[in-house]
Order: structure tokens, then sequence, then C-alpha cells
């Protein structure tokens, strides 16, 4: 399986940080799924290879982890939090609202296969509540006006 | 390692620093409940039961994970810790299906104990329980995933205990599940320690499931009869049609050298003895087909016929195959046999190990012998040769335990890349059929490098390894049968320069050392005492045939010109396993007797139904030369052991048997009569007299009789009785032994069994054959992609 350039670089220094290779597995992960949009059975095989791993063990800490997965999510991963501070907040709501407009459920991803949903615990955004993450960006203070523009950016950049 | 003092519920206590806090307070008798914690598994701290109080400390902690500390106060049992039990077992029955009555683990589940203890009998959860379907992950194992408390004990044994790592966990928190390593089916070596080590039922094996309940059988321990290792195996044992049923095999009481471990052998293939094929009666060729017959009309023929070859022909026209199979007070009373009541030195057996050679290498040396246990305690190990991860599964389990835990150094060197490479320190690969040189090289002989030099060893690296090796203390050295003759004695002259080295030579069947300790060849009698010499054995049984007997080339060699009248095969089938002939024995009386109507047995003369070893008693010897007691587990009607049959041949032929077996010197003894409604039953019997310490010998068909002898006249064997009785491995001794002799190398054929192959008995284990079939299904799979 081929990678990238820039992660071949990004998992060769990886390793280096580590005293056993196994720990470098989580971060190898997240760099793969970036760049492939879902951890195939493919990139299973080929990162148990690399860390000397089973492809259990690889796939127990997928499954452990939420972030991570192995089926394709739309190119915009909505994460909509409604642990405590959010869900005081309005969190549900805002969820709610994307679930009406996205027409998806929780893990659903729209037929364009633009937008996908999922409701998260805390994403550490309380002091900004309610608060959602849209692949690595945060968007905080979110009602259901300022959810709309989120997703409305989002649609247009991929317009273009 | 310096002690430390702690107080635990108002008592003070004393144990060695580092030791866990579990195992401080069980070392005094106070029980701290714990489902996670096993003893020699990695420390998980997931199940919560054994929280303790810790002075001094906020929180409740969990015993299995804290290190005893000087001065420590701790509380085991409180009202707040009554309490965190009980809503732990609470929490962990939340989801549990309480389907007792129907799980196979009722009556010895440690969750049920719990609850009876700890109590959270009656519940505060109202949700509805996940159920989910029961799944098969092979022929063997059975998952009931709503059962699992998730204690990993399964996962870490299969990964850090058997190096398989075939189970994990998955997904997170409450739906947390152990996932089989290919989707829905297990990829592995089928050993079941995850069912033995599951404290409920959620694992589960496909041999017992659903059969029958624990307080329905009866459990005896004895040792295993498929490989050389000789685990101690306890077999669960119901009444059925035939006189007795085995239900289970397992390693319960964990008392044997094999712990906690069992492979699929020992835990699931003892159904050959239920298979339909097994020959429930003696049979006699009668117009040229086999027609069952009665015993008496068997031992008689068979009596008159061997009589009447010695009379006409002398002894050394019958010849006498022996089994690697069958207990040693078979063995010997069978060597015995064919010297003193036939006359015959043509004795021999399937060799699969040079023990003459070994033996005689040893001679003169005490204490050079590794036994099993010291294959676990050694600091550091050489293995030359053999695969122990298929071939001697116990042999791999010490090995891959001592380095994990105690990190001893592995130095492996192999024909092929065998799995234990893994736990080498060093593994270096040699070509095959370069192991004699090697065995040169290691005595001493540079230029015998030269044979072993490849791209990855340079004749450097050999010279350093074996400097190393020599600098190392107590090396416990181990070979496999690609050593033979003069490299076995090579290799023990290297050994001589190792300080404190032991040795372990590779046999491949249950008994394959005890037949060559009790004499199954041609030239030697018991104990390597070579036939032509002059030992105990030549003026205790009087008439031993001064020169050596045919081997079996020998005696196939002679059944083809018709010098052999006749052939007496025991629990053998060398037709099959040696490749012959089926045809040269036609003209001579072949008697066999064996389970099954093997392909010797079917051009037999008289076939006799034979009990197996889990239908008998006596001892066995492992490849590591540790004295063990096989118990009969109960007895097939129609069946007799070996040890009978051979002794009432001997009868038949109008032999004295008191010269055969020295019984009959008893004063003492109950034969049943105070038992009432027991009496009668020979395996009740044997256990009544075995736990009361009797051993009367009042008859001739007692193995102790002969064990007895066996014990006075076979050096080594003079081992403490009363541990052996009790059911612990005894450690035999080559340091007295005869001189041995040197055989041909090709006279010793290898089984090169697998995992899941047995040599003869394998193919009669139906749960063998269905996890060799589901293997072999999954790679054609593989294959048509």
């Amino acid at each position: 399986m081929k990678f990238s350039d820039t992660f071949e670089v990004r998992f060769a220094e990886m390793v280096t940080h580590y005293p056993t290779k196994r720990s470098a597995l989580v971060p190898t992960l997240l760099y793969a799924q970036d760049e492939v949009g879902c951890l195939s059975d493919e990139v299973i095989a080929e990162l148990a290879q690399r860390l000397e791993l089973t492809e259990l063990e690889v796939r127990n800490v997928i499954s452990y982890y939420s972030m991570l997965t192995t089926k394709p999510r739309g190119k915009y991963n909505v994460q909509v939090c409604t642990n405590i501070s959010c869900l005081v907040r309005g969190g549900e709501e805002i969820l709610h609202h994307c679930q009406k407009k996205l027409g998806i459920g929780h893990k659903g991803t729209t037929p364009d296969g633009i937008f996908s949903l999922e409701e998260v615990e805390c994403i550490g955004g309380c002091s900004w509540a309610p608060a959602a993450q849209v692949n690595y960006d945060y968007h905080e203070n979110l009602t259901a006006e300022k959810m709309d523009k989120v997703l409305e950016e989002y649609r247009r950049k991929e317009m273009q | 390692m310096p002690e430390v003092t702690l107080t635990v519920d108002g008592k003070k206590i004393t144990a060695p620093a580092g030791t866990l806090l579990i195992e401080a307070c069980k070392s005094v008798g106070i029980e701290v409940p714990s489902f996670c914690y096993y003893p020699n598994l990695s420390l998980q701290g997931a199940c919560r039961m054994c929280l303790v109080k810790i002075e001094k400390m906020p929180k409740l902690q969990t015993a299995c994970t804290t290190v005893v500390s000087e001065g420590m106060v701790v509380t085991t049992d409180s009202d707040e810790i009554k309490q965190a039990r009980k809503s732990m077992l609470e929490l962990l029955l939340g989801n549990h299906p309480l389907d007792c009555p129907v799980c196979d683990a009722g009556g010895e589940c440690e969750l049920q104990d719990m609850t009876f203890s700890y109590g959270a009998a009656e519940s505060k959860f109202m949700e509805a329980k996940n159920h989910r379907d029961e799944q098969q992950w092979s022929p063997v194992v059975f998952f009931d995933r709503p059962r699992c408390i998730l204690c990993y004990r399964c996962v870490r044994v299969c990964g850090e205990g058997m190096d398989v790592w075939a189970l994990g966990v998955q997904n997170r928190g409450v739906s947390s599940i152990i996932a089989p390593n290919k989707e829905d089916h297990v990829e592995c070596e089928e050993c079941g320690m995850c069912i033995d080590i599951c404290p409920v039922g959620a694992l589960t094996s496909g041999a017992y499931r659903y059969k029958t309940r624990p307080w329905e059988m009866k459990h005896v321990g004895t040792t295993c009869t498929h490989c050389g290792d000789g685990c101690k195996t306890t077999l669960g044992v119901r009444r059925a049609d035939t006189g007795m049923e085995i239900v289970r095999g397992d390693n319960r009481d964990k008392s044997g050298t094999n712990g906690d471990f069992l492979c699929i052998k020992g835990r699931y293939a003892f159904d050959f003895a239920h298979h339909e094929d097994r020959l429930m009666q003696p049979l006699i060729r009668k117009n040229g087909k086999l027609t069952p017959a009665t015993w008496a009309e068997a031992l008689a023929l068979v009596g008159k016929k061997f009589g009447e070859i010695c009379d006409r022909e002398g002894g050394q026209a019958i010849g006498v195959v022996g089994s690697t199979r069958i207990t040693n007070e078979e063995a010997y009373l069978l060597s015995k046999f064919a010297r003193v009541v036939l006359g015959t030195n043509n004795v021999d057996h399937h060799r699969t190990a040079d023990f003459p050679a070994f033996a005689a290498a040893l001679r003169g040396k005490p204490g050079a012998t590794a036994s099993m246990a010291d294959v676990f305690t050694a600091p550091a190990i050489l293995l030359i040769g053999n695969d122990p991860t298929e071939q001697h599964p116990l042999l791999a389990w010490q090995i891959r335990n001592n380095v994990r835990l105690h990190g001893a150094p592995l130095y492996a060197i192999n024909s092929r890349p065998i799995k234990l490479r893994r736990q080498a320190t060093q593994f270096l690969q040699i070509s095959p059929g370069t192991e004699t040189q090697l065995a040169d090289f290691m005595a001493g002989s540079n230029d015998a490098a030269d044979a072993l030099v490849s791209p990855s060893t340079s004749k450097d690296a050999w010279l350093a390894l074996r400097d190393k090796l020599k600098t190392e203390q107590n090396l416990v050295i181990i070979f496999g049968s690609e050593l033979r003759g003069a490299a076995v004695a090579e290799l023990v002259k290297f050994g001589a320069s190792v300080s404190g080295a032991k040795f372990t030579c590779l046999g491949d069947y249950a008994n394959s050392h005890g037949a060559a300790d009790m004499g199954l060849y041609p030239d030697l009698l018991p104990g390597y005492h070579p036939i032509t010499g002059s030992s105990e054995f030549h003026r205790e049984w009087g008439r031993v045939p001064q020169s050596a007997g045919l081997d079996l080339p020998g005696m196939i060699r002679a059944g083809k010109s018709g010098t052999l009248k006749a052939l007496y095969v025991v629990g053998s089938n060398p037709i099959s396993r040696l490749n012959i002939d089926p045809f040269v024995f036609s003209n001579a009386f072949v008697v066999v007797q064996d389970m099954f109507l093997t392909e010797t047995a079917t051009m037999a003369d008289v076939v006799l139904p034979a009990a197996n070893a889990y239908e008998k008693s006596g001892t066995f010897t492992n490849t590591c030369g540790d004295l063990q007691l096989v118990k009969k587990a109960g007895e097939v009607t129609g069946l007799k052991g070996d040890f009978e049959i051979i002794v009432r041949i001997a009868d038949a032929m109008g032999f004295d048997v008191h010269k055969l077996v020295p019984f009959g010197r008893g004063t003492q003894a109950d034969m049943g009569q105070t038992r009432g409604a027991q009496s009668g039953e020979a395996d009740r019997h044997a256990v009544w007299l075995e736990a009361r310490g009797l051993e009367p010998k009042m008859s001739p068909f007692d193995p102790m009789a002969i064990l007895d002898e066996i014990q006075r006249l076979v050096p080594g064997y003079d081992v403490s009785r009363m541990n052996l009785l009790a059911g612990n491995s005894q450690h035999t001794s080559l340091a007295q032994a005869g001189a041995g002799a040197a055989h041909k190398p090709e006279l010793i054929s290898s089984a090169n069994d697998n995992l899941f192959t047995s040599g003869t008995l394998g193919r009669y284990s139906h749960a063998l054959q269905s996890v060799i079939e589901s293997h072999e299904a999954k790679h054609s799979e593989v294959a048509a992609d």
C-alpha cells in the first residue's frame, strides 16, 4: 500500500519518538485516516505490519477511539458535542438542527458525500458551549443560525 | 529479597518486597476476591473486585495492582468494602443472563461463587438485558457474549501465555466485547486455554458444552496419552452403556508440571476412546476372515501357538513389537515376557529418539537431565532442532514463560524458522542435516563450523555463540531427534564445559522415554543394560538369551525369508507408521493387541482389544524423564489392559506367572468386602486402595507389583513412591544406567506430528479431525481467491 511522501516523512519521524513501535499507532492511524479517508482493511494490514502488531490489535485500538473509523465518512465530519456544558447551553438542539438540515442521523453521511454527522462527548470547548468540531476546526457559541452559516461555508468551499 | 512488614485486618504479616498485596493476603489465608487478577499474567485492574482500604489513601485501592510497602495498614473486610464488592457484582450481573441452570460453568463458576459469598442477589437494574446469540469461533471454541464479564483473562493467556494473540477487546465501556482475530472466528492453536481460564461460562468447549454438569462427573487426574510431555489432564468421567464415558478433559486441579497449560490434544482429543471403530471383542482369523471370538478362546489360541513355535523353532522365531503408549509396567513386563517366557531378544518399538546414546553419554553424570519443571526455571536455554510449539506444546509453554517471566535467554538453532524464534535472544538457522556438524562444532571442532556458516551467520558469530553459551550457568540443553548416535555424545561433551548444564532429549510419544528405559530393544535390557553383559536382570530374570535379537528391519527380513514364525505386536502399528509392506508377515502367526483395527491389525491372525491409557493404571515417563502416575478413569466392558493380556498369554503358555509378576506377597488386603455396593468395581477399587495407601499386590494383574520390581532394578527409578502416588512428577536419572548401545541412526523415525495430529490416536479423534478440516477449509478459501 502506498502513502504520500508527506505521510512517509511524518511516519519515519513519528516512530523515533517512542521506545516501542506500538506507541506510534494512534498518531499514525490519524495521519492515515486523514489521507485515505478511513482506515480500510488495506490500511490496517499495512500499519500492523509496519508497527509489528497483529491486525486484531490495530482493530482493537480503532474500535476504542470514536475519532477513528473503518468506514468512509463525508468530506466534512460535523461533530456536535452534547456533553454536560453543551447540553445545558443547547447542544442537543444544535444536533437536532443539523440532523434536520443535513437529512442524516448520528454517524450518517449525506448522499453527495460532503457531510457526515456525529454526536460526540466532550471536545473541550466547554467555555464556549455549545460547540461543534468539523474535521479539525472548532465552532463555538453556536446557535441554529450560526450553525447554518458554518455548514453553508463548508458547502461553498466544496463547490469552488 | 528484603521482607516488608504490613498489617492486614489487624494481623502483622511479612512478605518479600515487590509482592502484590493480593498475594500477600492470600499467603496468610485472607481472601481478597478478584476476577481479572491471574498469577503470572499481566495486571489488568479491570474487575474492581479486589478493592481494599489502605490507610492514608483517599479511596479504596485494588489489591491486585498494589505492591506491599513497609508499614502499610490494610483492611480487607469492612462495611465500605462489602458494599463496594456488592456494587461491583451488581454491575457485572446487570447484563449477565442468569442462565446458570443451563450454563456449562454452572456449579464451578467464579461469578456464582462470588455472588454467594458477597451478595448482590437483588439488583436495582430494571433495564432489559442485552442479548446476543452465541457464536462458534472454531470447532472447539464457543463464545456466549452476554455471559462475559470482561476480565480479559482469555486475551492475556492467549497472547502472553500462548504467544498466539488471537483474542482482543473491541469498542469501549459498556459496549466492549472480546473479539476473535478473524472477525467471526479464531485462527489459532486451538489450545482452549481461554475456556479453562474463563471465570464464567462465556467461553465454552465444543467437546463438552451442554453434555453434563460438573457434579455429575467423577474427576480423575491422569497423564495425557498424546505427546511426550506428560501433562496432567483431568478427565471428567460419567457412567455409560460401555461402563464409562469421558466427557471432558481439562486441568482443573492444576497440580501437574503443566500448571495452567493444556493443549488441544489433552483437552479435547480424549474422544478416540469412544470412537465407533473401537474394537470391543477379540477377533480370530477363521477361513481367512477375522471373526469375533471370546477372550478365553483367543488367549488359549495365542498361548498354544506361541508355545508350539517356542518348542519347535525356539524363541528366536518370534518377534515382539512394543509400544510407546503402554505404561512403564507394561513395557517392562513385555520386555521380560519376551526374554523369559518366549526366550527371544527380537524386541523393538517405534523409536523416535536416540535414548540409548543419550543414556550412554550421561552415564556416571548425576543431575545431568533436566525435568519439565527445570525448563521453566532454567537461567538459560539452548534449543537445538525440533519444533516444540507443534511437537512438544508444554515444553514450548515452559520455554516461553521462562523467557517472559524470568527473562531467561533462549538460544535456538534450527533448520526451520520455528515459532519459538520469537522468544529467542538468538535464533540461528542452519541447513537441514547439518545438526551433526553443529554438535561436532559445539564439542570443539572449529572446522565443523564451515557447514554452519550462512549469509546471516558468520564463522565468528558461531564462535562467539559457543563462547557465550559456555559462560551461562545451569544451561538447559534441549535437542530433538535430529541429533543421534555420536552427535548426542558430542553435544554432551560440550555440555561438560558449561557449569551445571542439564539435558533433555525429545522423543515423540507419551511413553517413548519409558519404552526405551524399559528395554524394548533387541540388544538392551531395562536400564540400558547390554544383553551381552551381565546385570541384575540377567540374575533375577534367569533365562535371558545371550545374543542380540532382531530389530524391526531384521524382523521384516526374517518375515520375508520365512524364518520368523510369529509376531506379537503390542499397541503399535508398524505397517503404517514405518511404511512396511503388509504382506511380509503373511506366513507368520501374527497377534496384535490394539484399540482399533489398524493396518497392522487387519493382517493379524488374532486381534485382542486393548484398553488405552485412560482405562488403566501405571506410570509414564515423559520425554524429560519425569515419572508420573497414570490413573484409571474407568473401565470399558470387554476390554483388557495390555498388562493383563501379557500375563494371561504367559499363563496360557503354561508359564508360572509368579516368575513374571512378583505378586501375592502382601499380607493384608481389602478386596472389596468392606465396601458393600461398591465392591467389585475395579476402578473404584484402585482409587479406594490408593486413598488408604494399601498396595496388596494380591493380583497378578497389579501393575504396582511390577513397579516394585522396576523401582528395585531399573537404575534411576528409585524415586519417592509416596510422592508418585500423591500425583507429583518424580524425576528419574540416567546416571546409573547401563552402557547403552550404538544404534544405526536410520532406526529412528520421527513422527513429525503437529498440534492437530497425534500418531495413530489422532485419526480416531473427531475433535482433532474437525479442527484439521476447519483449518484446511480456511486455507483452501484463501487459495481460491
